[in-house]
């Protein structure tokens, strides 16, 4: 099971997005990564996990992040990926800047993301 | 103690990063705030809205309330937003 997220074109609000940065807390994210990944292969009976994240200026269309599972069963990696994505986007240490023709915005952390961690309590 | 700082609260701090020296009884991030919303107005606004604001201690997530200590490195960022 492979995931592979990219750039928007447009944001939440519909406008037209110029670039992204995304800024990251060296260490602390790689260890928040590796313990998603150790939940997951807790969670369910998988093989092998993959997760990359990308960092910096992109563009729209870019790649941003790539989840890859492999299992026996492909249910499990279906769920497997998808929780590490849920947990990807409420605890791994990213921020994203919205770059647009005249000024910069953060991104705001959806509360359906924090939400979405619900279906796996 | 190392303080860093990330996204829109070092947009407002104006500096990722400082090294300042703590009174022993500054003991929790709720406390490192208070003094820090004293030192000046940005750091007042950028602390405005404290509830949201997320702490890491040695770069793991802490709650506000957790001990600290002088030679720990202490983080203060929103809400993450990666994936």
């Amino acid at each position: 099971m492979n995931f592979l997220g990219t750039v928007r074109a447009k944001n939440k609000n519909n406008k037209n997005i110029l670039s992204m940065t995304i800024e990251h807390y060296p260490v602390m994210t790689e260890n928040e990564i590796l313990k998603i990944a150790e939940k997951a292969l807790k969670k369910w009976d998988i093989n092998y996990i993959s997760i990359i994240h990308r960092i910096g200026k992109l563009f729209p269309k870019d790649k941003i992040v790539y989840v890859g599972v492999s299992s026996k069963h492909r249910q499990n990696a279906f769920n497997a990926c998808n929780f590490i994505m849920d947990y990807l986007k409420s605890n791994a240490t990213f921020w994203k800047l919205e770059e647009f023709e005249n000024k910069n915005k953060w991104v705001i952390q959806d509360k359906k993301e924090i939400e979405a961690l619900e279906k796996w309590s | 103690m190392i303080i860093k700082y990330f996204s829109w609260v070092k947009d407002i701090v104006g500096k990722s990063e400082e090294k300042i020296l703590i009174s022993p009884d500054i003991d929790t991030p709720e406390k490192l705030i208070d003094f820090l919303i004293t030192k000046n107005e940005q750091y007042k606004k950028a602390f405005s809205k404290r509830a949201t604001i997320k702490v890491a201690q040695n770069k793991i997530y802490i709650s506000k309330t957790t001990k600290i200590k002088n030679d720990d490195e202490i983080a203060f960022f929103p809400p993450v937003t990666g994936g």
